[in-house]
């Protein structure tokens, strides 16, 4: 069934749209008065009691991640808040495969879903302690180059170019890379590869895990779960520049 | 399932008849329906476009027409029934795989008589029995909408029917024996509002297809204490029992405001009938709903046939289930549903409320494993949800679902693993 809360032709959400390489001038007007919190909710305001009402969340999204039978619970508070917002809409959409996730925002607003990624967003508790590194060298490194610098040869940007330095990610719409089980980021890129995940075209990650053999895919999951933290965890500020390549999803400004 | 005893002797009725239809079609009723087909009447304009679109929401036309994912109205979301999988069809305005080519008379044929634009019946999965209520002026601006809309271009996958039910023709014999095209009669000493009210209900709005339960030839059971039908795995409660979802008991703004919100008298509705709030009533002008509401809760009430599986466990188990489901109670449920079934602020008490206690006990175990949120509408924009609890087994739901129709006052049978299976 539809979550699209109107009838045809219906405003796709915002951030599925076709975006302007220029924000809108009210956006750049709202930015330079300083106003611009995205994503934007009802004027009346966020929710109250919004750690009652994510009870149903928060059974299962704790700081630490947990594996039930359906695969592996991510954590998500202090995402940016603009790549929740889109992962649920996602959901809704059926973009994103997960038959728990599907079915729980599937009669869910815009509006809502906004204030559930703020919500997480701001939340910091402690991140889990990262994993061993791979016992094979040419693995770690393999990961590591992949990661700091991609790799020309076939195409393959370097993952930090957008994830930021720290791995932190990117406000407001790019997720950070720290904090992850292996399995879930190679499960991840294994969607992608599947047509079980998709973002907002042009689908940068789906082009990306194109080009990764299965031993790359490997690489990076394992060196990516072994980082150490970084100091500050919090997603650089943003919105992102100079992105080796376009990204539907990532709104920046153009040059 | 208790229909399940009808699975071949329904094949044989139909078949027997199938010699009717051969005379039935060549005696001229049939042609004489198509007749009207193909003639395209009046002109379109923006108004009738606009109420084409408020009454293709009432319908709740997208809610059917569109798949998990899929463009709105092109059609492909499955329907599993007793009798097969029905698919439903694209009917965005594409000439080659929606009905673009569709005339206004032709859409009248389909939507009022169950008649396709090449002459072939419609499968009742389509509610056309409901839908032929409707006024032919109201069924033109749906039209006059769907034609205004951009095609899209998706050829969906046909149904998936069990023998016999993939010929097409027998429907003839359905319709013959089964439907009546008809408008509602005015009914003496009933007001305006409460025709409006029937209009919407039992016409556009279809809400019998699902909350009554279907017969053997699978068309909707017109008596009152006829259970409610299963869709997507969930009971869809008799509009007929204050026991179940009939709203007799509630006031006309208390109703009108439950249906547009999803919420009203501490519970919330959930499963696929947050889905049409979502997509259908949250839509609903004030005074639509309020006619709806002034409608059913004028509906006569009726002792409700049971439904489902009767479970009869021995006093032992049923001992055994309470003792288990008092400890995952405290453990699990306590925490946001209350020590006594009580609730809290925007979660639902589970005494005294009728989703816990109705016979057919469907429902409530498909939201403990399931979980799941009411609809956000503007009425109740920040719904409260219920996680999922998949690590229980079927002697955990089943437990502590019974603890909950056993506890606090309330009295419903118990719940056994064997009836989760059904
Ligand atoms: C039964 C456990 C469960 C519950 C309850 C649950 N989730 Fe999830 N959630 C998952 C799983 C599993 C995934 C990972 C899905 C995948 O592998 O793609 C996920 C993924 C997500 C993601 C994407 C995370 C990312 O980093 O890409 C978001 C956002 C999310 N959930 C939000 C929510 C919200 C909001 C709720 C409450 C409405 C919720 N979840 C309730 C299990 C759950
Ligand atoms: C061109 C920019 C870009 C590059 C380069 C890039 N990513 Fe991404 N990545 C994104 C964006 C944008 C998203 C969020 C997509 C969405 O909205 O679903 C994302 C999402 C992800 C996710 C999902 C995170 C989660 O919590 O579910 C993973 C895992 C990921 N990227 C891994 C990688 C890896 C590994 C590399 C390097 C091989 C890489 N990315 C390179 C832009 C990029």
């Amino acid at each position: 069934m539809t979550g699209v809360p109107c009838g045809p032709p219906c405003p796709l959400p915002r951030s599925l749209t076709e975006r302007p390489a220029w924000p809108t001038t009210a956006a750049w007007i709202a930015a330079l008065i300083g106003l611009l919190s995205w994503p934007a909710i009802g004027a009346a305001g966020p929710p109250p009691e919004m750690d009652e009402r994510m009870r149903a969340c928060t059974a299962c999204h704790g700081s630490e991640g947990i594996r039930i039978d359906e695969g592996y619970v991510p954590r998500i508070e202090g995402k940016p808040a603009g790549y929740l917002f889109n992962q649920l809409v996602h959901f809704r959409e059926h973009r994103r495969t997960n038959a728990t996730m599907n079915h729980l925002v599937e009669w869910m607003s815009d509006d809502y879903m906004a204030a559930i990624a703020n919500w997480f967003a701001d939340r910091e508790p402690p991140y889990p302690d990262p994993a061993e590194p791979p016992r094979r060298e040419a693995l770690r490194e393999r990961g590591e180059q992949l990661v700091r610098a991609g790799d020309a040869d076939r195409d393959i940007p370097a993952c930090q170019a957008c994830h930021g330095e720290r791995l932190a990610g990117v406000r407001p719409d790019t997720p950070g890379l720290i904090g992850l089980p292996e399995h879930y980021i190679a499960g991840q890129l294994g969607a992608w590869q599947v047509g079980r995940r998709q973002a907002a075209e042009p689908d940068c990650m789906a082009t990306i895990v194109e080009r990764l053999s299965e031993r790359d895919v490997e690489a990076v999951a394992a060196w990516l779960a072994s980082r150490p933290l970084p100091d500050n965890t919090r997603p650089a500020a943003g919105p992102a520049t100079d992105l080796p390549m376009q990204c539907g999803s990532v709104e920046r400004p153009s040059s | 399932m208790k229909r399940a005893v009808h699975r071949w002797l329904v094949p044989a009725v139909l078949l027997v008849g199938a010699v009717l239809v051969t005379a039935l079609m060549t005696t001229g009723g049939g042609g004489e329906l198509r007749s009207a087909a193909g003639e395209s009447v009046g002109s379109t304009s923006a108004d009738q476009v606009e109420r084409g679109r408020y009454l293709a929401r009432v319908g709740n036309c997208t809610g059917c027409h569109t798949a998990p994912g899929g463009k709105p109205l092109a059609g492909g979301l499955a329907l599993e029934t007793d009798f097969g999988t029905f698919r439903t069809p694209n009917i965005t305005p594409d000439a080659g795989t929606g009905i673009g080519g569709w005339s206004q008379g032709a859409f009248r044929e389909a939507m009022l008589r169950g008649q396709r634009a090449d002459g072939a019946p419609l499968y009742p999965a389509c509610p056309y029995p409901s839908f032929t209520h409707a006024r032919a002026g109201d069924i033109d601006a749906i039209h006059a909408w769907i034609q205004s809309l951009d095609p899209v271009e998706h050829e969906t996958r046909g149904h998936d029917l069990d023998f016999p039910y993939g010929i097409r023709g027998l429907l003839n014999i359905w319709q013959w024996a089964l439907f009546e095209p008809d408008s509602l009669e005015k009914e003496e000493g009933r007001d305006e509002q409460w025709h409006r009210g029937r209009y919407l209900v039992e016409g556009l709005g279809h809400c019998s297809e699902c909350h009554r339960d279907r017969g053997t030839f699978g068309a909707v059971r017109e008596a009152t204490d006829a259970p409610g039908g299963m869709i997507h795995g969930w009971y869809a409660p008799s509009l007929n029992s204050p026991e179940e979802a009939g709203l007799q008991q509630w006031s006309t703004a208390e109703a009108a405001d439950f249906l547009r919100s999803g919420n009203g008298r501490d519970t919330a509705m959930v499963g696929p009938m947050a889905g049409v709030v979502f997509d259908s009533l949250q839509h609903l002008r004030a005074d639509d709903a309020r006619a709806m509401a002034a409608y059913l809760r004028k509906l006569p009430t009726a002792e409700i046939e049971a439904s489902g599986y009767q479970a009869r466990p021995s006093p032992e188990t049923v001992k055994a289930m309470m003792e288990r489901g008092e400890t995952l109670y405290a453990r699990d449920c306590a925490d946001c549903h209350g020590d006594s079934g009580e609730g809290d602020a925007g979660v639902a008490a589970l005494a005294g409320n009728r989703a816990v206690t109705m016979k057919n006990p469907a429902n409530i175990v498909r939201m403990i494993r399931r979980g799941g949120f009411p609809a956000s509408t503007p009425g109740n924009p920040y719904p409260h949800g219920m996680p999922p609890f998949q690590e229980y087994g079927d002697r955990d739901i089943a437990a502590v679902a019974t603890y909950i129709r056993q506890s606090w006052g309330n009295d419903a049978p118990p719940v056994s693993t064997i009836g989760l299976a059904e």
